[in-house]
């Protein structure tokens, strides 16, 4: 579903992806790990197009999405939840998910995008920036389903978010996963939420790809060598 | 310099000149509401702005010229014409013109402000070409002249009613479609945070150019109201443009209230003061207050509190 070659990324002269290669079937939840600053944004960011990749190609479902815009690679099916969330915090809750609509031409939200996340309901006329933090990340997911994908790519959705709520959300990504049969690639540096969520763990190291391995009998020790400091 | 009036009659001369504050008033807000959505979005400070409003004019100038020549009986009505001519005028010019030149300076805001400038430059002398030095009037049709007596003392213009009317129905239409639209939607989060727009699918670029577009064209529809109160010439936009910049920094630059709010109080005492001082001084007095409260207030009359 998602096919990354050879992907080579970086930020003027700094390289901080190196030739990453990875292949996500459909309906898999990958977790990426990696400590702070080995590229976990830069490879979010590379495949959404917000930061342009020097080499290597992307595929969605067979598309090759490489040198196109952001809102044409979310037309063809990739959502983006960003570090930090980033919803638009001026507009409301309900108009922060409708900015999802834009590429299905929809008019109003599926219902049962609001069934995902309760909370948001209530707060429909609120805007978005008087929400709590962990509000806020419920609404990025939201505004991300919203436009109907088939890659939804998260970053650090835990940060700054309580563990009871962690375990909450793990619940819901694997729910949207099995009614949606979404494909999800989530970064983290929590290893017990990646355990949680993930059918396969990955890790990320200095723009390179150093340990892959199903979820199932997974070494954990040996993971979190590569977070440790 | 209230001295020599009596309370009635001073009464009378500010409902008289705040009445014929209300097409200035009306001006402002179009213009204020064009550049302040372009430079909300864009971050762009459009210099040309005063030429896309005399646009307008001109094409309002040539709609009457042409109803005068060809369909006399309907000249009336030419003012109608004229809105929406001026409207698709300006909007596509500006449409043209992001295509052509900002598009490709958005990340460089000195150099958008040096382009427009020299667009304006352009434009200006294009209108010297095209129309002549010679400063053009269109003729006010019958039904707008002339004035409703309110008391023995006030009077109030019909012309200005029915352009403040105007004004504030297209003002009360682009907050609509600001506020209840797809495209709305699109240009505030765009606003916001390009970025992310770009990232949930809004095409930032398409949403940019329509932007422009229509900011450029409610400027043509300014020009058109414009008509009513001077004659058009090739520089004539330059008066207003810092008029206009006044108004978008008084208001908030994100507050179409605010932005309404500032033009009245502008207008209002700017026409009031010429009464009883010079034009000069009225903009010096007017001028000083505003820098005053800003120093005071430097987000602008009307801002939204939000946590950050
Ligand atoms: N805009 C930028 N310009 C230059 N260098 C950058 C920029 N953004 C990130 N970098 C560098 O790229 C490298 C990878 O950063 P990135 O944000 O991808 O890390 P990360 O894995 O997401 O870290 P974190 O866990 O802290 O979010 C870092 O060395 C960082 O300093
Ligand atoms: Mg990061």
């Amino acid at each position: 579903m998602l096919n990354i070659q050879n992907l080579t990324s970086g930020y003027g002269e700094s390289r901080v992806l190196n030739g990453l290669d990875l292949t996500v079937p459909k309906g898999q939840i990958v977790a990426i790990m990696g400590r702070n600053g080995m590229g976990k944004t830069t490879l979010m960011k590379s495949l959404m197009g917000i930061v342009q990749a020097t080499d290597g190609t992307v595929a969605v479902d067979g598309t090759p999405v490489g040198g196109m815009k952001s809102h044409a690679r979310v037309a063809n099916g990739l959502a983006y939840v960003p570090q930090g969330r980033q919803i638009f915090s001026a507009m409301t809750v309900e108009e922060n998910v409708e900015t999802g609509l834009t590429v299905t031409g929809r008019k109003t939200v599926p219902a049962n995008i609001y069934d995902l996340f309760p909370v948001l309901v209530d707060m429909k006329h609120r805007r978005g920036g008087n929400l709590s933090g962990g509000q806020q990340q419920q609404l990025a997911i939201a505004r991300a389903m919203a436009s109907d994908p088939k890659v939804l790519l998260l970053d650090e959705p835990t940060e700054g978010i309580q563990p009871s709520i962690i375990r909450e959300m793990a619940r819901t990504l694997r729910r949207i996963r099995d009614e949606h049969g979404l494909t999800i690639v989530v970064s983290e540096q929590v290893l017990s939420f990646a355990l949680d969520v993930a059918d396969r763990v990955l890790v990320l190291e200095k723009g390179a790809l150093v340990h892959d391995s199903p979820r199932a009998g997974i070494d954990e020790a040996h993971v979190s060598k590569f977070l440790s400091v | 310099m209230f001295s020599g009036y009596s309370l009635p009659e001073l009464g009378a001369i500010f409902a008289m000149q705040g009445f014929a504050g209300l097409i200035l008033f009306s001006v402002f807000v179009l213009m204020a509401l064009g550049l302040a959505i372009i430079f909300g979005q864009m971050g762009v400070i459009n210099m040309a702005h005063g030429e896309f409003m005399i646009l307008g004019a001109y094409v309002t100038y040539l709609v009457s010229q042409a109803f005068a020549t060809y369909a006399p009986a309907l000249f009336g009505a030419y003012f109608f014409v004229a809105m929406v001519l001026a409207f698709c005028a300006s909007g596509l010019l500006g449409m043209f013109v992001e295509w052509a030149i900002i598009r490709h300076l958005y990340k460089r805001p000195l150099d958008t402000l040096l382009a427009t400038w020299g667009l304006s430059l352009i434009l200006q002398q294009s209108f010297r070409s095209l129309f002549g030095a010679r400063e053009v009037g269109v003729t006010i049709p019958s039904w707008m002249m002339g004035s409703l007596p309110l008391t023995d003392l006030i009077e109030v213009p019909i012309n200005g009613i029915f352009v403040m009317v105007l004004a504030l129905g297209i003002s009360a239409a682009v907050y609509v479609m600001m506020f209840k639209s797809g495209w709305g939607r699109q240009v505030r989060a765009v606003t916001q945070n390009r970025t992310m727009a770009g990232a949930v699918g809004i095409d930032t670029e398409r949403t940019d150019r329509l932007t422009f577009g229509i900011g450029c064209g409610v400027a043509g529809i300014a020009g058109a109201a414009f008509t009513m109160i001077g004659s058009t010439g090739p520089t004539s936009g330059q008066a207003y443009i810092v008029d206009t910049f006044l108004v978008v920094v008084f208001g908030g630059a994100a507050s179409l209230l605010g932005t309404i709010a500032s033009a009245f109080s502008i207008s209002q005492a700017q026409s009031i003061l010429e009464f009883f001082l010079s034009g000069s001084m009225a903009k010096v007095i007017t001028l000083l207050v505003v820098v005053g409260i800003l120093m005071l207030r430097p987000q602008g009359l009307f801002s939204i509190k939000l946590r950050k």
